[in-house]
């Protein structure tokens, strides 16, 4: 490292590199799941300056801060409403909805099933760390079950989603779930999703050391372990029986993948006709 | 496609004249969620917008119905949504992100009585506080108050330009008798209606800052999809529109947010003055009061008391100099309000104490009559006595 004449990444003409270092922790898989998406944006050959990524709030929220595309770095929870807006206001973007588990499951959860429901034509990105990072290891809607966060101290009384099935119950269209060990099939699966027209829904686990990993003496080589050996790859798998379970085994794959009018499609069909 | 702007003479509702303003301003995309008494709002607007080329969508609640009018406007439509009391404390925090944002957007509060569900079907003025100080945080904001159903057409058309001027969230703050109230309403020639648009980015795309404000105070604003590649953030940011947690960022960003309003005051605000040239009394209202007002106004110059009244079109920013200005040479004001007491504290904190200022308000559920005004005119004078 010499300081000023840092040597050129293939994938700086889509980031902010002024905005660089970035603030995910040593160890964080969200730049992971960011590079896939980089790599997916630039290899669909759709115009950059025609997509945009929305996020919401926390450590994958950041994503959109970081992208060299028009990005838009929401409220709460909010980012599938207001990409909704700019997707129903200019059907020429690709809008990619960038966020992690807490914001679009919890707090976000409404408007994720709706969004689906209208299979409303988005890209949404969700990089799952079970828990809530930015703010210091929380539960989240996908905590494993007896996990220990900083407020479930004695473990969770609670137990996760299994987002591919809520997804696909909802009215998604496109469903996978990668971790971010898998960049290859990750990367496939972004490319796919973001030429789908529909809702495309891809799950993606990633460590998160500091918060979960930490408080449940998983180091982080232990939990990409996990990732690896637990990994059971079910192409077409249906969503209801697909699991993630850190001791059982973690269904990944691209589950669902059809066609069904969107939104704006039934708008102009039955207003328009 | 239908024409955008139905030039002639109609009989409408507030809620649907509301609508028809938001069409001819050029509105061409609205989110919303039923509510009573702004229901209709929606309503008319699923039925218009699909023939003009526009887009409505009843989003799952009022949080995401405000969120996607800021993308559609982020992505360069005009956008309105319209709600009432339970609505407008859910849409709080995203009018925050439009403040911080600088997204032109309009919301249109058709305030009923409150607290809490409160009397859904019945009007009141209890959330004027609410429009004022509602989300988090300090920044300035732009009301307007309609008291017809002629006025909300034209007012809707108002609370465009001024968005698109100032790039920042506009609200009208209706309420329940405007909102129901037929009454005839005549829509001019789309030629005789002028439009303002938010100011546009020139220059070279790779040089843009999108929070570099021109020189009225207010940025160009680039839109998703042309190039710029923007980045907006709910974030203290500086005017790259990148994140910057200092107190220098935040001084400068809070300069420009409100600077913009606190330098244009004269340009945004609004009042009419009714029999106020010689009046020692100073009615202050808006609104459907604004109606009782006039009305008391009248009843005490037969009287022979001298009334008058302040009627304030733009309710937020709040007309301050005119209302000081008015203490020194009248007896006492009376603010005439659908709650119990809002704007009245405005009243009192710019009267100074040179003038004693009174209260007419009422709970909500029905409009104040011209009677109750008229009594605390006379306490007004019995007291000056």
């Amino acid at each position: 490292m010499n300081g000023s004449t840092s040597p050129k990444h293939p994938l700086d003409s889509l980031l902010r590199t002024d905005r660089i270092p970035h603030i995910w922790c040593p160890g964080c898989g969200i730049g992971t799941v960011f590079s896939s998406s980089l790599i997916a944006i630039s290899s669909t050959g759709t115009d950059p300056m025609k997509t945009a990524v929305v996020s919401g709030i926390g450590c994958s929220g950041r994503g959109a801060g970081y992208v060299k595309l028009d990005s838009y770095h929401t409220t709460h929870g909010r980012a599938i409403p207001f990409a909704t807006g700019m997707k129903l206001a200019n059907p020429e973007l690709t809008v990619v909805v960038f966020s992690g588990d807490g914001d679009l499951f919890a707090i976000g959860g409404n408007h994720f099933i709706h969004a689906a429901r209208r299979n409303m034509d988005l890209t949404v990105i969700c990089v799952n760390n079970l828990n809530y990072g930015m703010t210091g290891g929380q539960a989240a809607a996908t905590t494993p079950h007896r996990a220990k966060t900083s407020t479930t101290p004695m473990g969770n009384p609670e137990g996760p989603f299994n987002l591919p099935l809520l997804a696909y119950a909802c009215g998604a269209t496109y469903i996978a779930r990668w971790t971010m060990l898998h960049t290859r099939d990750l990367t496939q699966s972004i490319t796919e999703a973001l030429t789908h027209t529909g809702f495309s829904f891809i799950e993606v686990l990633a460590p998160c050391p500091t918060g979960f990993g930490r408080k449940n003496k998983l180091k982080n080589s232990d939990l990409l372990r996990i990732y690896q050996e637990k990994a059971i790859v079910k192409n077409g798998a249906n969503p209801a029986e697909t699991i993630l379970d850190l001791e059982q085994g973690i269904t990944l794959g691209k589950f669902v993948e059809f066609d069904r009018p969107t939104f704006a499609d039934n708008y102009r069909a039955v207003n328009c006709d | 496609m239908e024409p955008a702007v139905l030039t002639g003479e109609h009989f409408l509702n507030g809620d649907v004249a509301c609508a028809e303003g938001a069409l001819a301003a050029g509105c061409r995309f609205f989110a919303g969620y039923p509510i009573t008494p702004a229901t209709e709002v929606a309503e008319h607007m699923s039925k218009r917008l699909p023939r003009v080329g526009g887009v409505f969508i009843q989003m799952e609640d009022e949080i995401s119905a405000m969120a996607a009018i800021l993308g559609a406007s982020c992505a360069g439509v005009k956008s309105m949504t319209a709600t009432s009391g339970p609505g407008f404390s859910l849409m709080m925090e995203n009018l925050g992100l439009g403040i911080a944002m600088e997204t032109p957007c309009v919301l249109v509060n058709v305030q009923r009585a409150g607290p809490s569900t409160g009397l859904p079907t019945l009007g009141a003025q209890g959330d004027m506080m609410q429009a004022r100080w509602g989300s988090h945080g300090h920044y300035e904001i732009i009301a307007l108050a309609p008291s017809s159903p002629q006025e909300i057409f034209y007012q809707t058309i108002t609370a465009f330009n001024l968005s698109e001027t100032y790039r920042i969230p506009v609200l009208i703050m209706a309420d329940e008798i405007v909102g129901h109230l037929s009454e005839r309403v005549i829509i001019p020639e789309s030629s005789k209606i002028k439009l303002q648009s938010r100011p546009r980015p020139t220059g070279r795309k790779d040089r843009f800052k999108p929070f570099h404000p021109g020189p009225n105070g207010v940025a160009p604003m680039a839109h998703a999809g042309e190039g710029y590649m923007v980045h907006f953030t709910g974030l203290t940011h500086d005017e790259r529109g990148y994140p910057a947690m200092t107190v220098e960022a935040q001084t400068e960003m809070m300069d420009r947010i409100t600077g913009k309003i606190r330098r244009n005051l004269d340009k945004i605000i609004q009042v009419e003055r009714y029999r106020l040239e010689d009046a020692d009394v100073a009615l202050v209202s808006y609104g459907i009061s604004s109606r009782s007002s006039q009305a008391a106004v009248d009843e005490a110059r037969e009287r022979g008391i001298k009334a008058g009244l302040l009627r304030l079109l733009t309710v937020w920013p709040f007309p301050e100099d005119i209302v000081r200005e008015l203490a020194k040479r009248v007896k006492g004001f009376i603010t005439v309000e659908l709650n119990l007491g809002q704007i009245h504290l405005e009243v009192q904190r710019c009267a100074e104490g040179r003038a004693p200022a009174l209260l007419a308000g009422h709970v909500g559920g029905s409009a104040i009559t011209p009677e109750e005004i008229l009594e605390r005119i006379k306490e007004l004078v019995s007291q000056g006595k």
